[in-house]
């Protein structure tokens, strides 16, 4: 998605430069999330209670997962739309070797595998036919959740054992979820990757200019593979801990959860033209995307004006550096 | 001859009676001229929405809202409707053709003054769009029964034998047509997405196209609210839920590049009557509607492949008929 050679859409650092740390992305994030959770303890007693909290956190692991793979991917310059397709194939696949029987560590395996497979195919779409990642994963959007429709039909898959239900509604101390643990985990393990090692460089290289990062000798196709692969990777964990958590299999499983993940990505900050953006900005934003629906949630809001709100976020986040800096421009 | 080949257009027709061909040999009826008409009928909306965002496409940009804006408006008309039945049919479409104006709109100012990539304006309104809607009728559906014989009959009604609904769909495609190769308006937009910093140079203004053809593809999106809601007889927050990728894949098909600057009208209008034809043939060559998804994707990835071995061969050149003239 090349555009006009204009200067960067979405800043993550605003101009001047004694304003640049106070006014960071990622302040404007925590100032967002902290108004929120204000807003939130006030609007509901119910709020303010850790077993509460800890259902919070429900709202965005998942889809926090997936996001900082994505964040990765959307920084190189690429996008995958078929993540939520991936989990429908995923959980399809694990509800087929729960029919035959299998035991959680099997289904943990396909989970893996599986993610990593459809991943790998995408990459492989992309990398080496040189062809634009949005239209590719819109097709294997269709064609992944065409498979699981195909295989289940209308009918659903249950009767996961015991063990498996952990991944997705276990504790691992007090009201800390092993989902929690898992997202805190992949973010400490993604900001190390993306900010502290040369692959991390190389990705940031290739969302800024693919062609010189090609010939200063980045690997520009192999590492867009990897990043399509991690996004599967992470898609088929994700699949394992929504089908843990519902506890049954449906074609229609997660559907619209691929523009979530994205919304979550670019709200954290991330240029959806490429080259800019942070995991600590992810994280924040997951955790905004979470308080501002589950706060709706205790407030009785339905599901799809919740909706509007996280639209209005992204817009406005979005838009309000932009009219900052040229109301100052002005001046 | 050679020359003929070139264009995509002739290729994806031809698919296209290969795939009529095909599925006659499964069940002779389908290719029954009255059957046909049919099939035109029923891809007509997805068409008129191809064509809406294949201008947008073009620009390089893309109108992820169209889908939401169509639920948006069918409400809003459904529920006048539904309220003051004697609103004549006409002015309904309209009031829906402004209200979808108003919403591409939005989409266009946010993209031509604050220069926020489209992708991710119109992901902001695809959800904004949606839940208006439920705030709109709290949640509630306009079933058939509260919308007037008129509201449902107008686009079913026969001219000349042929349905509304497909006269729409043909006055569409013709001023598309007539935008696209015959107005100054149709020569900036592809002049867009070939180069945007050479078409900045030639005089062309930019954003403001790009505000235009949000306008379009909105003003679009509330046409075809109206025609989806009094053709399924139903307005509800789930309308064509999910719908925004179809669009985007019929385009796809057609052979209208990502990247903008690349595409026709024709080819949005096969590469929806590709789709249409695909899960219009299912049920009756007794193949499972849940294998749709999946064909179509393929589809989807097939045309694709093509399409970037057809861009490589002829490079981006947009008056390319006249040179060969």
């Amino acid at each position: 998605m090349t555009d006009i050679p204009a200067p960067r859409h979405i800043p993550d650092r605003l101009d001047k430069p004694l304003s640049s740390a106070i006014f960071s992305w990622e302040a404007l994030l925590v100032v967002v999330a902290v108004a929120i959770f204000a807003i939130n303890s006030f609007a509901s007693p119910y709020f303010l209670d850790p077993y509460s909290l800890s259902d919070l956190t429900y709202n965005f692991t998942e889809k926090g997962l997936i996001a900082f793979a994505m964040a990765l991917l959307i920084i190189s310059g690429e996008i995958d739309l078929s993540v939520a397709a991936i989990i429908a194939l995923t959980s399809t696949m694990m509800g087929m070797a729960v029919q035959a029987g299998a035991g959680t560590p099997v289904l943990v395996a396909i989970g893996i595998v599986v993610g990593l497979g459809c991943g790998a195919f995408n990459g492989l779409l992309v990398t080496r036919l040189g062809l634009p990642s949005i239209v590719v994963t819109i097709g294997t959007m269709s064609l992944f959740r065409g498979i699981a429709f195909i295989i289940l039909g209308d009918q659903a898959y249950k009767g996961y054992p015991e063990s498996f239900a952990f991944f997705g509604q276990g504790y691992v101390w007090w009201v800390v979820s092993f989902e929690l643990v898992l997202f805190l985990i992949a973010a400490i393990v993604y900001w190390f990757l993306l900010h502290r090692t040369s692959f991390g460089r190389r990705v940031f290289a290739i969302g800024n200019n693919p062609v010189a990062a090609q010939f200063s000798g980045v690997r520009v196709g192999r590492i867009k593979f990897i990043l399509f692969c991690l996004t599967g990777l992470m898609s088929g964990i994700a699949s394992v801990l929504i089908t843990s958590r519902l506890g049954s299999t449906r074609p229609s499983i997660a559907q619209g959860y691929e523009l979530e993940v994205i919304t979550m990505v670019v709200l954290g900050g991330v240029s959806i033209l490429g080259g800019a953006g942070s995991i600590v900005g992810v994280v924040l934003a997951a955790f905004i995307m979470g308080l501002v629906t589950f706060g709706l949630g205790l407030l009785n809001v339905p599901g799809i004006v919740m909706s509007i709100f996280i639209g209005l976020l992204l817009i406005i986040v979005i838009a309000l550096p932009i009219v900052w800096r040229r109301l100052r421009g002005n001046r | 001859m050679k020359a003929f080949l070139k264009y995509r257009e002739i290729w994806l027709a031809a698919a296209i009676i290969v795939l009529i061909g095909l599925i006659s040999t499964r069940f002779p009826a389908f290719a029954d001229p009255g059957n046909l008409r049919q099939v035109f009928n029923d891809t007509s909306i997805l068409m008129i929405l191809a064509l809406g965002q294949m201008v947008v496409i073009l620009t390089r940009s893309i109108d992820l809202s169209m889908a939401s804006n169509l639920c948006f408006t069918g409400m809003v008309v459904a529920m006048l409707n539904a309220a003051h039945p004697a609103i004549p049919i006409p002015l309904l479409i309209v009031i829906a053709l402004i209200v979808g104006l108003v919403l591409g709109a939005i989409n266009g100012l946010l993209v031509w003054r604050l220069n926020i990539p489209s992708i991710v304006v119109t992901l902001g309104t695809l959800t904004i769009y949606r839940g208006a809607t439920f705030v709109l009728s709290g949640g509630a559906w306009v079933n058939a029964d509260k919308m007037s014989p008129d509201f449902i009959g107008f686009q079913r009604a026969a001219f000349l034998g042929i349905p509304v609904l497909s006269w729409i769909a043909i006055l569409v495609i013709g001023l598309f047509f007539i935008l696209m190769t015959r107005t100054a308006l149709g020569r900036s937009i592809y002049a867009i997405g070939v180069n945007p910093t050479a078409s900045v140079y030639t005089g062309i203004d930019v954003g403001r196209t790009k505000f235009i053809v949000f306008c379009i593809s909105g003003m679009i999106g509330g046409l075809a609210g109206y025609l989806w809601i009094s053709r399924y007889v139903i307005a509800s927050v789930e309308v064509a839920n999910g719908y925004e990728l179809n669009i985007i894949a019929a385009c796809v098909i057609g052979g209208i590049s990502i990247a903008g600057g690349i595409g026709s009208v024709g080819g949005a209008v096969l590469g929806a009557l590709f789709l249409g034809i695909i899960s219009n043939a299912l049920p009756v060559i007794n193949i499972s509607p849940f294998w749709q998804m999946a064909i179509s994707g393929s589809a989807i990835i097939l045309a694709v492949v093509l399409n970037a071995r057809g861009e490589r061969q002829q490079g981006r050149i947009i008056l390319r008929k006249m040179e060969a003239a």
